[in-house]
């Protein structure tokens, strides 16, 4: 197999025919931002968060979803970037009810990390304070949506991995929620296994454990590639 | 049917319809059968026929779009080379009987500026043939052109007439077909699918449904094309659930067109197989991005995911796809049957060919007209379609949708084409043209198309999503006299990042009117902002002022 | 047509699509055209003969604004609000059905493409074009006479 190299933020690089930038970057010390991208489950391109600069598009390509090539030149971080990333992030946290202080996953919050490591210090935009529910039917899980960005990493697990597809997204728009079977409770819910990947791939608060209180739901996202990497290649290596 | 018979058919169509004294052509698409009731006329002219003993020598029949929809129902006289508009059921024994005195104020002749102006080619079937009637299609000279690559051309010289054509997308992008067919034809796949995206969402555009109903065989004889050329043998068109009509006319189509052996597994009597079948929206503008169109026909939710790869090469169930729009398509036929260069000595060097243009708002004949590419906007408007009428005042043309921008008065001269608009900001988009008076704000008009992408954003990517509320929010803000020139900063900036970053051509053209309407009528912002007033006085601050 | 009939004949369509779970959009259509609006019910019956997770079939019903997921009220009135009927005026014939008309379900509508003939709402199914607040009363109101 020919390996292809490429360069990324200055640095010579080689990749698998097929591997993402994202991956080839991630693998070699340089960490996009991302949201809706999780090791192990297919790729939507949804966040826009790893946008990045390919020489030669006029477009920004989601790193994400965009295979290397011989002789790329890839840049992750330009100011531009940055000013973008910064906005989305902003937009996110005044779309929905992201309060910190009194959030299950404050201090693991994938949202919170993200906004730090930007410098995402006040926020320009209005916040839009919509009235979200709180779903506490299932009993061991919680779903908040005052905390959800749509990033449907759930939605992707149940199905890819558990086979459940418990999950969906419901409505359109800034209307849009995760909805579980006919767009019930979750506790009403025949094809959800209680598995509770989604709540452990979750970047937010939105899905959680029952019993953690503020700032004690902790996630371990490790847990996919490890089943991802059994199921296929028969490893089961941590 | 096989060649010889579609050739005998045709013969003996058009001697039929030259031994008629008479054919009155109703207008059958939706603005006057369903709106202004041209059916009615059509059964109130049958009666008066059959009242004057003149079955047989006048006949009565739909047509396609006549195009003066402002003034509906419109009915055509063919014999006298006339359209009447504002036509009523009292007015049918006049009709047949062809008394033109009674119509005088309401005539419209072939040689007068509103037909004499235009140039058609999309529409030249529009006051000529029936829809529902396949015969007529072929009296006038219909699938000829699928008769000639059949027969005559290999799909190879059929890519280069049209790319040789030089016709560009009509969807708004304008990307060349030659070379869209080109990708699809080189791609070595079993399965290759045709689509045509007839999802017409843009407020103001009706050119594509008017098409549809008023002409639908012309559209599958297009798709006919384009699937022998690039090598599928499965077609569909995805119509907007809004327009039943409009559904209901290609159903019938395609039923006839197979009936005859004009599509179906042995075309023509050739060893050429196509099928055409119909997928109905349900009530989704971003369905009119290919690859939301493509999930929708896969029974998904309607969200576009990221390009590329692009549908030449993984579209409809991953195999390769060629999406054009309605009118692309139903330039096709006329290209193959006179010819590449025919086609290519109208228009301009860039873009080549006619553009049909829906006219709405503050204009003297509102309806459908079709011009060269390259026609100046003020010829469109003024000469063509008479005008702003009298006690308005021309403020700006508001073109392409809630994708596009606005035309002020200083450049009514721009010639239309794709890069003379986009230089002033604007889109020649699918062809709306909205024109707008001087009672018109401008502020309003761009919170009104923020509003639209707002609702219709999938919801998938956060630029999009939660870009069009926060601009659409501000820009509430500003009409009601909230705003600050802050505000102003943040509209360019999310505007930015919409254009930057959104994941489909929705967000990215969403910002659009408001940049616009900014770089143009800057003033009535400002206005908004200062002096808490609407220049244009029909969005004055009302109540909320009052909490200021 | 009895509930037998409708129940046969939405077979009958799904049997035509293969029982693909492709054809959910076309299927879900026909559901509506035959039952004035999709029931968790129907969506439940849909989803086990197309063999689709429920979450996927009420994802997609609720997505594409044509589909009615309550019973429709019995006078539905569609406000045209494309760019010419806005411009024209649309924003107060919405208003009349609030202030005059307040049983009918009012639902704005995107582009019906008749602009030469703005405004219109079509109430009923049946289009009134070329409307003023006043106009508008007046058809409505002759409509509700019997």
């Amino acid at each position: 197999m020919r390996v292809r190299t490429l360069e990324i933020d200055g640095q010579m690089m080689t990749g698998a025919p097929g591997e993402s930038i994202f991956n080839v970057a991630w693998n070699n010390g340089i960490h996009i931002p991302r949201m809706c991208h999780l090791g192990g489950l297919t790729d939507v391109g949804a966040c826009r968060l790893c946008l990045v600069e390919v020489e030669g598009q006029s477009r920004l390509l989601p790193s994400c979803m965009t295979p290397v090539r011989e002789g790329m030149v890839v840049r992750t971080n330009t100011p531009a970037l940055q000013k973008h990333r910064k906005l989305i992030v902003e937009l996110l946290l005044a779309e929905r009810n992201h309060v910190c202080a009194v959030c299950v996953a404050n201090g693991a919050c994938e949202l919170q990390d993200l906004a730090t490591s930007l410098g995402v210090d006040h926020v320009r935009v209005r916040y839009r304070h919509p009235q979200c529910e709180v779903d506490l039917s299932h009993p061991r899980f919680g779903l908040d949506h005052n905390r959800c960005i749509l990033c449907s990493r759930c939605v992707r697990v149940c199905d890819e991995v558990e086979g459940a597809h418990n999950w969906d997204i419901g409505h359109r728009g800034t209307n849009a929620r995760v909805i579980s079977d006919f767009g019930t409770a979750w506790g009403d819910s025949e094809s959800c296994t209680s598995c509770g990947k989604c709540v452990q791939v979750c970047p937010t608060g939105a899905l959680f454990s029952k019993g953690a209180s503020v700032g004690e739901m902790r996630k371990d996202r490790s847990f996919l590639k490890y089943i991802v990497t059994a199921r296929e290649k028969h490893q089961w290596i941590r | 049917m096989n060649i010889e018979e579609l050739i005998e058919t045709e013969q003996q169509e058009r001697e039929r319809q030259a031994g008629l004294r008479n054919r009155i052509l109703c207008c059958s698409v939706a603005g006057c059968t369903a709106a202004a009731g041209s059916a009615a006329i059509r059964g109130s002219i049958e009666a008066a026929i059959q009242e004057q003993g003149l079955p047989g020598e006048v006949e009565v029949c739909g047509t396609g779009c006549l195009g003066l929809c402002g003034h509906a129902p419109c009915v055509r006289s063919a014999n006298l080379n006339e359209t009447y508009h504002d036509v009523t059921a009292a007015d049918a024994p006049y009709l047949v009987r062809g008394d033109r005195s009674r119509f005088e104020g309401r005539t419209v002749r072939d040689t007068d500026a509103f037909y004499a102006g235009q140039c058609r080619v999309v529409l030249e079937n529009a006051g000529r043939v029936d829809p529902e009637r396949v015969l007529d299609y072929i009296a006038a000279g219909g699938y000829k052109g699928l008769l000639k690559v059949i027969s005559e051309m290999t799909p190879f010289e059929v890519v280069e007439e049209i790319k040789k054509s030089g016709l560009r997308g009509r969807g708004g992008a304008g990307y060349p077909t030659g070379l869209k067919w080109e990708l699809v034809a080189r791609q070595e796949s079993p399965v290759k699918y045709v689509i045509c995206n007839a999802d017409e969402g843009d407020p103001g555009a009706f050119m594509d449904r008017s098409v549809l109903e008023g002409d639908p065989h012309r559209v599958l004889e297009g798709m006919a094309i384009a699937a022998f050329a690039v090598g599928a043998t499965q077609g569909y068109i995805y119509v907007r659930g809004e327009s039943p009509l409009a559904v209901e006319r290609v159903r019938t189509a395609i039923r006839q067109a197979e009936r005859e052996g004009l599509l179906g597994n042995r075309v023509l009597d050739h060893n050429f197989q196509f099928r055409i079948d119909v997928r109905i929206g349900a009530g989704a503008y971003v369905c009119g991005e290919e690859t939301a169109l493509i999930a929708s026909i896969e029974g998904q939710r309607g969200t576009p995911r990221p390009r590329p790869p692009y549908p030449p090469e993984k579209g409809l169930w991953g195999a390769p796809t060629l999406i054009n729009n309605v009118e692309t398509f139903a330039n096709i036929a006329p290209i193959i049957r006179k010819g590449s260069a025919w086609y290519a000595s109208m228009g301009t060097a860039a873009s080549r060919g006619t553009k049909v243009y829906a006219l709405a708002g503050r204009i003297a004949k509102p309806g459908l007209v079709e011009v060269p590419m390259g026609t100046p906007l003020r010829t469109i408007l003024f000469d063509i379609a008479g005008g702003v009428p009298a006690g308005y005042a021309f403020k700006a043309a508001q073109t392409g949708g809630p994708a596009a921008g606005c035309i002020p008065a200083q450049h009514l001269d721009v010639p239309m084409e794709y890069e003379s608009l986009q230089a002033i900001g604007s889109m020649i988009g699918s062809g709306g043209l909205i024109v707008v008076d001087n009672s018109v704000c401008m502020v309003d008009l761009a919170r009104f198309f923020m509003e639209f992408c707002m609702d219709e954003s999938c919801g998938k990517c956060i630029p999009c999503r939660a870009g069009t509320v926060q601009m659409h929010d501000t820009l509430d803000r500003i009409i009601k006299g909230r705003g600050s020139e802050a505000d102003l900063d943040l509209l360019a900036e999310l505007a930015g990042l919409m254009r930057a970053t959104s994941l489909c051509g929705l967000g990215m053209a969403a910002p659009n009117p408001v940049m616009s309407t900014l770089r143009h009528f800057k003033d009535e912002y400002l206005a908004h902002i200062h002096e808490h007033r609407c220049l244009a006085g029909s969005c004055t601050p009302r109540e909320e002022v009052a909490l200021v | 047509m009895t509930d037998t009939d409708r129940a046969q004949r939405l077979e009958r369509v799904m049997a035509r699509h293969g029982y693909s779970g492709d054809s959910l959009i076309e299927v879900l259509h026909s559901a509506q055209s035959l039952y004035g609006y999709l029931s968790p019910k129907l969506l439940a019956l849909v989803a086990t003969k197309l063999k689709l997770p429920p979450s996927r079939v009420v994802g997609v019903a609720t997505f594409y604004h044509l589909f009615a997921l309550a019973p429709k009220a019995p006078h539905q009135a569609m406000v045209c609000m494309g760019t010419a009927c806005h411009t024209a005026g649309a924003p107060e014939l919405a208003r009349v059905f609030h202030d005059y008309f307040p049983d009918w379900q009012v639902k704005v509508g995107r582009c019906v493409g008749c602009c030469g003939l703005a405004p219109m709402v079509i109430c009923d199914g049946k289009p009134q074009i070329r409307l003023t607040p006043e106009k508008l009363i007046r058809q409505v109101e002759d409509l509700l006479q019997p």
